[in-house]
């Protein structure tokens, strides 16, 4: 992916990002969690309904970076609809990818605009953040249903 | 001033976080080089030539650091790890033997945390009760509003002395002529304000002072617990150990030493203590008030231009000390401080550890340019320029 075109998915995503919205009355289908990470200020409360395995929905609102908005909305878009088995497939790439690890490039989607992100050194702390509260929660799924 | 002092310098980084921590002289570099190298000798211990240097150097600088704030003693003058260990230390080893429950603690919304959260375990611990001191329309500290929100029960007053967000200067000396009236001893939390501004406690009649060496050009891991000697001497000992008793033979037999190294136990940063009697010598040579005037300087010509900027909010216009507290309206510090980052530019993006502050200001997360006798004009003229054009700041804070 060229710089312009990684560039234009994290604005893009930034500005009007997938899934941020205020949390509505009824939010008993949902599970939440709250993400940050100790190296930056990055606040967000994640929402998710998983049902039989699926990913039905997910979304967040709190304050945070550029990095770490457009990749809670990417990974909104990306995942909704997943198996939480696809779903954890897809956070372990994801996790490779900003490692600098070897990953499978032809599921990340639009999150390979963050594939140079582990050269910004606190910034992949930015953009792994949703995913950090994303495994936790489909961890505890599978922990109840399993 | 002085840039040549600061070999960090000579990389064109431009450093804007001195409300942090501040940068080393050469002279602060080659102190702590030759302890490493010529005396690494440990202090009140071995009789031998190098250990007896180190002594006499480590105890200088007590006098160096007594003569800065002009002391009446040098008993008074006691090395911490840092202004957050002296808070600490006053509130649990005074404050925690003195107060009783329904006692009342004035502090502001606007302080570090190293002055709200010792209090705030003191509450529950012995329920005391801490009240914050209403501010005027500037989030400053006014003589009136003090005098309101004092009662017969207020028994301390812990303050900073400057904000390290709104950088605002509280008048002390008044603070404290009318809190002694009331019988109410004064905390002086000196961390943004010993470094940058001259500190008299004598003529400011300060009972408990703190703050942090590496914030005036020292290195880290050491910081400074000023009291009044007999209250000073009514202080527990947090830390019990070496170096700090006379003798002891059973639980009940156990004798410490007097004041200042009975607070002392163990070994202290050596390196760090003689660190700080380098800064502040080094600083008496420029002058502490021209160091001010400098940063005033600084403060009003950066606020000048960027009050210009239309996107830019300033949230503390008015006050003098060298911190400029503001944000790039629509976007997000943080991505501030990246994109400043890009051109070298250190400046601090959150909260600042004042985590009440939002209460005051309704904003959780600002940036901070906090300034020292380094900075000079063309470094505000590029901070400046590039918050100037905010196309570019979205271009390029990814
Ligand atoms: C006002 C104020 N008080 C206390 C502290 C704590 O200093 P230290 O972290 O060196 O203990 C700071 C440091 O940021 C400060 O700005």
């Amino acid at each position: 992916m060229d710089e312009e075109t990684r560039r234009e998915i994290i604005m893009s995503n930034y500005m009007q990002p997938v899934g941020k919205k205020d949390t509505p009355k009824d939010t008993s289908n949902y599970k939440m969690v709250n993400s940050k990470n100790d190296s930056c200020i990055d606040n967000l409360d994640i929402y998710v309904d998983i049902k039989d395995g699926v990913i039905k929905d997910i979304f967040f609102n709190g304050e945070a970076c550029a990095i770490s908005t457009s990749s809670t909305s990417i990974m909104i878009n990306e995942l909704i609809g997943k198996t939480t088995k696809e779903a954890i497939n897809y956070i372990n790439n994801f996790e490779s990818m900003i490692n600098e690890k070897e990953y499978n490039k032809e599921i990340l989607g639009e999150s390979l605009a963050y594939e140079e992100i582990y050269k910004q050194g606190n910034r992949k702390h930015c953009a792994h953040l949703p995913y950090i509260g994303l495994k936790k929660v489909i961890e505890e799924y599978e922990e109840t249903n399993n | 001033m002085n840039r040549n002092d600061f070999e960090i310098l000579n990389n064109n980084l431009i450093y804007l976080d001195n409300g942090a921590t501040t940068l080393k002289p050469k002279v602060v570099v080659n102190s702590i080089n030759n302890y490493l190298t010529k005396y690494s000798a440990n202090a009140h211990r071995g009789d031998y030539d190098i250990s007896f240097k180190v002594d006499t150097l480590y105890e200088g600088a007590r006098d160096t650091v007594k003569e800065f704030l002009n002391a009446s003693r040098r008993e008074e003058i006691v090395f911490t790890s840092g202004a957050t260990a002296s808070i600490n230390m006053i509130v649990d080893g005074y404050f925690k033997n003195t107060l009783k429950k329904g006692d009342e603690v004035l502090i502001t919304k606007v302080e570090h945390a190293s002055n709200v959260l010792p209090w705030f375990r003191l509450s529950k611990e012995l329920g005391i009760v801490v009240k914050y001191i209403e501010l005027d329309s500037n989030n400053e500290v006014t003589i009136d509003n003090l005098k309101k929100s004092i009662t017969p029960n207020t028994k301390v007053i812990s303050l900073a002395h400057i904000t390290n967000t709104l950088g605002d200067i509280r008048p002390i000396k008044e603070i404290t002529k009318l809190a002694h009236e009331n019988n109410i001893l004064v905390v002086v939390d000196g961390a943004q304000s010993v470094p940058h501004i001259k500190i008299d406690v004598k003529d400011l009649d300060i009972d408990f002072l703190a703050f942090s060496a590496h914030k005036m050009l020292a290195t880290t891991g050491l910081g400074i617990l000023y009291g009044k000697y007999d209250l000073l001497n009514n202080l527990k000992p947090t830390f019990l150990g070496g170096g700090m008793n006379e003798s002891f033979d059973d639980v009940d037999k156990v004798f410490l030493k007097e004041l200042p190294t009975r607070l002392e136990a163990g070994t202290q940063s050596i390196e760090a203590v003689l660190s700080l009697d380098a800064a502040i010598k080094y600083i008496n040579s420029i002058g502490i008030d021209n160091i001010t005037k400098h940063e005033q300087d600084l403060k009003e010509y950066a606020i000048n231009k960027l009050k210009s900027i239309p996107h830019i909010k300033l949230y503390n216009k008015n006050t003098t000390s060298g911190i400029i507290l503001f944000n790039v309206e629509g976007i997000f510090s943080q991505d501030v401080a990246y994109y400043l980052n890009k051109y070298n530019i250190c400046i601090r993006a959150g909260n600042h550890c004042a985590k009440l502050l939002k209460d005051v200001i309704n904003t959780n997360q600002t940036c901070r340019a906090s300034l020292y006798l380094y900075n000079t004009h063309e470094e505000i003229d590029k901070l400046v320029e590039l918050l100037s054009d905010k196309e570019r700041i979205l271009k390029e804070m990814i």
